[in-house]
């Protein structure tokens, strides 16, 4: 303030300053910018930070060049049986035996279903892949009517083409049948379709000033939240049947899926509740004010933020529902996994390494459909993130 | 209705039968075992513009919510354009959809558009066709001077811009009545003459309007009456020019002394 000129201002006294000239714009130092500036901020920051950048590089080059060798590079990609996998003169190390999966995948994907009906599960396959990328495309045209078909059609149309509606000479497929990836896909699509709905009615319940509503709506989710899955699933099995008359127990496999249905709604419920919680006061009375009624200001202001706060937890229950639905096998129901279990044991294809590549394979498979599901949902937080400046 | 003179202290001229916006007779509310409005008795003829001050937890925004039903009171009666408030849902939605307001906070939804938030009752309370709908916002956006801002987010806007969409959100449903809660008290000194000048600019216009507010400027420029409570009690009711130049009571007159210094 006291040298003149040199800061582009004149001083008058110690005490008064008028700028005369606007400061300049100067680059930002060459060690702040550029990849050197990125890893001297990220990667060696502190010596803490750098030793667990050392380290952390030292854990990758332990365990990724073995993975890679034994999934990948040793690994048997074609056989007719156990023979192919074993270690040989020319295979002297064993590697994962993926010609054990391509010769299950047919059980993996179908489980016991009549092979000469298995193409019923591919246009389920289909038309449900058709309806996801239909209600997840946020661009996609008539998402309203998408949603109709996701939530109503899609239900009624699968049931009768997986089960039989002998009149249109489809015949009935007992759902004992029913294994592999179709079962996880079900018991995952109608948990994860049921919870959401039913977990925001929970939810609100719960927040109602109703007392009957948010007792009930208490009691159903600190109960159901109590209890673990396997226990809900072990109810539902075994003493529902107890209970009812033999000609109204309902199908085991719509038995597990009202389990899993009713315990992922709990949770999701708890989940929104929070979402409904960050919501201002002023939210809901901004729109009183402007008319709107309850239902009306839940549908167009509250819910549509409540929602977008919980996506990272609602994604986070999905991928638990999704993984729990291996929980089914205890019930019987062959599963995915349960598929995998089975078929690694066929002494035909018996060698050291079937048991791990039928895990490893599961794993793979679990990890993509749980993977999409995070790297879609945080898509959507990025794009939904619009309003957040504030 | 009727456009009246600027600085007039009287009510809209011609008065008939009904001429009041809001008639609140014998009010009384408790928050649990508070005390909150005691015995409030005020009729805000069409056309009036009251401004209501009063020291902090006086009851002046509780009053303000009651009118339109978002507070319920527990004895007296609250007449708004001819409809009775109680406690019917029914006919508190019908107020409400009479009834505009703007909130201290602003309160927009943030994930809508400035558009949307403008649209959005018109459309689904008024059930008006969409076109018709954003054709209004348009009008009000551009009385409120921020038309440029129809496809941004309230995030993306000053506060005095969010204010100002506010009331242009209010002004879409044509209200009978407009309430401002402390429109500027959230505002950056900077924002707040372009909110009071449109406040200034519908007032003009003829609107009937209850103002809590502390903007003394404001009050003796646009005000018919003013209202001044204290305590949960309104302590004077006098026109602007005696409020400010001769108030009669002494709690007024401490309070004036305070904010005018």
């Amino acid at each position: 303030m006291t040298t003149p000129g040199a800061s582009g201002a004149v001083a008058v006294s110690d005490a008064v300053f008028v700028r005369r000239t606007p400061a300049p714009d100067l680059a930002p130092p060459f060690a702040s910018t550029g990849w050197i500036g990125w890893v001297r901020a990220n990667l060696f920051a502190t010596p803490f930070n750098a030793v667990l950048t050392v380290f952390t590089v030292l854990l990758l080059a332990w365990i990724v060049p073995p993975t890679v060798r034994f999934l990948v590079i040793d690994a048997v990609w074609t056989g007719t049986d156990r023979e192919a996998c074993l270690a040989s003169a020319q295979h002297p190390h064993l590697g994962a035996c993926w010609a054990f999966v391509t010769e299950y995948r047919s059980y993996f994907t179908y489980g016991s279903y009549p092979i000469d009906q298995r193409w019923r599960v591919d246009v389920f396959f289909a038309l449900l892949a058709f309806g996801i990328a239909w209600v997840l495309w946020i661009d996609a045209p008539r998402r309203g009517l998408g949603a109709l078909y996701f939530f109503a059609v899609l239900p009624v149309v699968s049931f009768f083409l997986l089960y039989g509606l002998p009149p249109l000479g489809l015949e009935i497929v007992d759902t004992a049948r029913w294994g592999g990836a179709l079962v996880t896909v079900v018991v995952a699509s109608v948990g994860i379709a049921v919870s959401l709905p039913l977990g925001i009615l929970l939810a609100l319940g719960r927040r109602s000033s109703m007392p009957a509503v948010k007792f009930l709506s208490v009691i159903f989710i600190e109960f159901v939240r109590g209890v673990p899955l396997i226990t809900v699933l072990f109810m539902a099995s075994v003493m529902l049947p107890l209970f009812l008359p033999p000609a109204w127990s309902p199908d085991k496999l719509i038995r597990a899926l009202v389990g899993v249905a009713l315990f992922s709604s709990a949770y999701m419920a708890e989940v929104v509740r929070g979402g409904l919680q960050a919501i201002p006061k002023g939210q809901w009375e901004a729109a009183a004010a402007l008319g709107l009624g309850y239902w009306q200001a839940l549908r167009f202001i509250v819910l549509p933020q409540a929602l977008r706060i919980s996506i990272p937890n609602i994604v986070n229950s999905y991928v638990a529902l999704f993984k729990d639905t291996t929980l089914v096998f205890f019930v019987g129901i062959f599963d995915f996994l349960k598929t995998i279990e089975v078929a690694r044991v066929d002494p035909v294809w018996a060698t050291p390494v079937t048991s791990t590549t039928g895990y490893a394979f599961a794993a793979v498979v679990y990890f993509i459909c749980c993977y999409s599901m995070s790297r879609y949902a945080s898509g959507i937080e990025r794009r939904l993130a619009v309003s957040e400046r504030r | 209705m009727a456009s009246i003179a600027v600085n007039g202290i009287e009510a809209a001229p011609g008065a008939a039968v009904n001429d009041a916006a809001v008639e609140i007779k014998g009010v009384h509310k408790w928050f649990g075992a508070f005390y909150v409005l005691r015995d409030i008795d005020l009729t805000v003829r069409r056309g009036e513009r009251i401004v209501v001050c009063g020291p902090s937890g006086s009851g002046k925004s509780t009053l303000l919510r009651c009118i339109n039903g978002l507070e319920a009171y527990q004895r007296g009666e609250i007449v708004v354009d001819g409809i009775a408030l109680g406690n019917d849902p029914k006919r508190i939605a019908q107020v409400r959809r009479e009834v505009g307001m703007v909130f201290q906070q602003f309160n927009l939804f943030p994930h809508l558009t400035v558009l949307e938030n403008c649209t959005l009752a018109p459309i689904n309370v008024r059930k008006m066709p969409p076109a018709k709908a954003e054709e209004i916002a348009r009008r009000f956006l551009k009385r409120v001077r921020i038309p440029e801002q129809a496809d941004k987010y309230p995030g993306q806007l000053s506060g005095g811009q969010q204010q100002r969409v506010a009331i242009a959100r209010a002004l879409c449903m044509s209200p009978k009545l407009m309430m401002f809660d402390e429109p500027t008290s959230a505002l950056d000194p900077e924002m707040v003459k372009e909110v009071l000048d449109t406040m200034v600019e519908l007032a003009m216009d003829g609107m009937t309007m209850i103002v809590v507010s502390h903007e003394m400027g404001f009050a003796r420029q646009v005000a018919s009456r003013m209202v001044f409570m204290d305590a949960g009690q309104v302590v004077e009711v006098n026109t602007p020019d005696a409020f400010f130049n001769h108030p009669q009571h002494e709690r007024t007159k401490l309070f004036l002394g305070q904010i005018l210094k």
